[in-house]
């Protein structure tokens, strides 16, 4: 289930398609990429191909344009019976994760949310789907013996986009979604968009800043390395009920949970809570002043010092370094 | 209005512990809370009580000690509370959950909205909101961070007025409008949970909460329970720890400057990729 958005097909399409071919090879199958929308752009469409899919099956109506969870499962459930697939693999992003549940029961399917591992297993050919439980603390492996199709959705960021191979080859079917599917008691008035440019759940990059800056006036010293680093900025759970950041940028439990390449926690100490929304990062790093904190537990590289005074240089730094480069 | 709110006890997250033999959570011992996502859901269903009357009910599924999680919510001013609980259901993945949970909102009827949280915190997954909607034939906003019902007509039937809810989703809100009835699940920013009070306490003692089994529900029992989940879980292991924390002190301009480096360094190799 490939997804996109003002007509341009987003990221994580290749990354499924980056686990689909896996998938595909080991069960000697077709991987189609499925996607839904109005005038989405055919170039994005071919690179699907390019990028791995057999074939691409476009299913476009003005009322697909952005998400709504009946017109969407009511085609998803149109083309289930037509094609009769093993296994659906969509983004474990807020479409994703209300758009297959609400069809996995329709369907009467297995679903295993937010997986980051999907494997086959020989003897059987079932799925197996492993993914991360009770905030991160341990990992299960699910599998759907009796039921088809297969459903998971798939973390984002916990694999690399497929590469793009010129002139791959492949089928591009486009369809116009019938009227009785487009039916939704749901209509989408407006949209707000987030205050800041990059969202924390699609950035390479996130610095995280927590209680350690003190107050809401510091809040700019952290910005300002961010945005030196190219980094969204992210916060623990305490800057956001304290008001110093909007919800939004909640990294933990109740907030979000995010799998950077490098992750940097600013004055974070690390509540379980926190580590839940952040452990799977590649790389993280964290600035504290307390050698003990727990942060550090999960830690690849630690700064054991006052953030006031390592955050001006650590800036400084990065921004020279950058100019440096170019 | 009537709203029904879906409840799950969990275990605290900081005391979890594993039967790794079996791979199911080690619920003796360990202290059960009510998910601390669904506080949120409460609030919400008593805050449009309040501004639009009616009544809420809470419904949870679990063992028999899910009783305080309803106690607990009536504490917090809910009007009753019903507990599904059967040894057939034990085992449940999300679809035979979501499955169960609809036939007991299907029965208690005459509902106007249903609100969970936006997932469990021991689960994580966010698919029984999404699935009781689906198993009702409603439609569902998910990650909603704003509810307002701007033309509320207390009727006999609420049903057709029109819910404004905003979603948040990865880029921003989403304002969208939704007719009543209505499954919603809510994040965070749609409230502060209030505290329970002492004469919501006392009450929620007083308070009888029945306990909806096998012959209480139209369920087809090949459908509900491990043997009726689609899923199975086939193995429960501890996530590696591979991190070695490189630990450096900064303390004074030279030590500083060198841990600077070395993560600069870190940023350049990233990128370099």
């Amino acid at each position: 289930m490939a997804e996109q958005k003002d007509g341009r097909v987003q990221r994580i399409s290749h990354e499924l398609l980056s686990r689909g071919l896996e998938l595909a090879e080991k069960r000697n199958c077709k991987l189609s990429a499925v996607i839904f929308g109005h005038s989405i752009k055919t170039n994005d469409l071919e690179e699907l191909i390019e990028r791995g899919a057999d074939e691409v099956i476009a299913m476009e109506a003005a009322e697909l344009e952005h998400f709504l969870v009946e017109p969407y499962a009511a085609c998803m459930l149109k083309l289930i019976g037509q094609y009769r697939p093993e296994i659906i693999i969509a983004g474990a992003t807020s479409t994703g994760r209300t758009l297959m549940p609400y069809v996995a029961v329709k369907a009467h399917a297995g679903l295993t949310a937010d997986c980051t591992g999907l494997d086959i297993e020989k003897e059987t050919n079932n799925l197996l789907q492993t993914r991360p439980a009770i905030g991160g603390n341990i990992m299960a492996t699910i599998k759907t013996p009796k039921f088809r199709p297969q459903m998971s959705t798939v973390r984002p960021r916990s694999t690399k986009p497929a590469p793009r191979q010129r002139n791959r080859k492949g089928k591009i079917i486009r369809l116009v979604a019938s009227k009785e599917s487009l039916n939704s008691r749901i209509v989408r008035m407006d949209f707000i968009a987030n205050e800041e440019e990059q969202s924390l759940g699609e950035a390479d990059i996130v610095v995280v800043v927590g209680r350690g800056i003190k107050r809401a006036e510091n809040i700019p010293l952290v910005r300002e390395l961010a945005d030196s680093l190219g980094a969204a900025l992210g916060a623990s759970r305490d800057v956001i009920d304290r008001g110093w950041l909007s919800y939004p940028h909640q990294v933990g439990l109740s907030g979000q949970t995010i799998s950077p390449k490098l992750y940097i926690g600013i004055g974070v100490s690390g509540a379980i809570q926190h580590l839940a929304g952040m452990q799977t990062a590649e790389i993280i790093v964290a600035v504290n002043r307390d050698p003990n904190a727990q942060i550090f537990k999960v830690a690849d590289f630690g700064i054991v010092g006052d953030l006031f005074e390592v955050l001006p240089v650590l800036t400084e730094h990065i921004k020279q370094t950058i100019n440096n480069d170019r | 209005m009537r709203i029904i709110v879906a409840i799950k006890q969990v275990p605290e997250t900081k005391s979890v512990k594993m039967d790794e033999k079996t791979g199911t959570v080690i619920r003796e011992g360990v202290e059960a809370i009510i998910n601390p996502l669904d506080l949120y859901a409460i609030e919400t269903a008593l805050r449009l009580r309040e501004k639009h009357g009616g009544e809420v009910i809470g419904i949870s599924m679990g063992p028999s000690k899910a009783i305080t999680a309803l106690r607990e919510a009536i504490a917090m001013g809910f009007d009753s509370g019903i507990l599904i609980s059967d040894s057939a259901f034990a085992g449940s993945d999300t679809w035979a959950t979501s499955y169960i949970l609809a036939e007991a909102i299907k029965r208690i009827g005459d509902f106007s909205l249903v609100i969970c949280g936006e997932r469990a915190t021991d689960g994580d997954t966010g698919q029984v909101g999404p699935g009781i909607a689906s198993f009702l034939d409603l439609p569902v906003a998910s990650y909603v961070s704003k509810i307002q019902i701007p033309n509320f007509k207390s009727q006999i039937s609420d049903w057709g007025t029109t819910l404004r809810v905003e979603r948040l989703i990865e880029d921003g809100y989403e304002a969208l409008s939704c007719s009543l009835p209505c499954v919603i699940t809510v994040v965070k920013e749609v409230s502060i949970p209030r505290l329970p009070t002492l004469r919501g306490k006392q009450r929620a003692k007083r308070t009888e909460i029945p306990v909806w089994g096998r012959d209480d529900l139209d369920v087809d029992l090949s459908k509900v329970g491990v043997n009726g989940s689609p899923t199975r879980v086939v193995k429960i292991f501890r996530p590696k720890v591979t991190r070695q924390c490189e630990k450096v002190l900064a303390k004074d301009d030279e030590s500083i400057k060198e841990a600077v480096d070395k993560l600069a360094h870190l940023y350049l190799r990233l990128l370099c990729r």
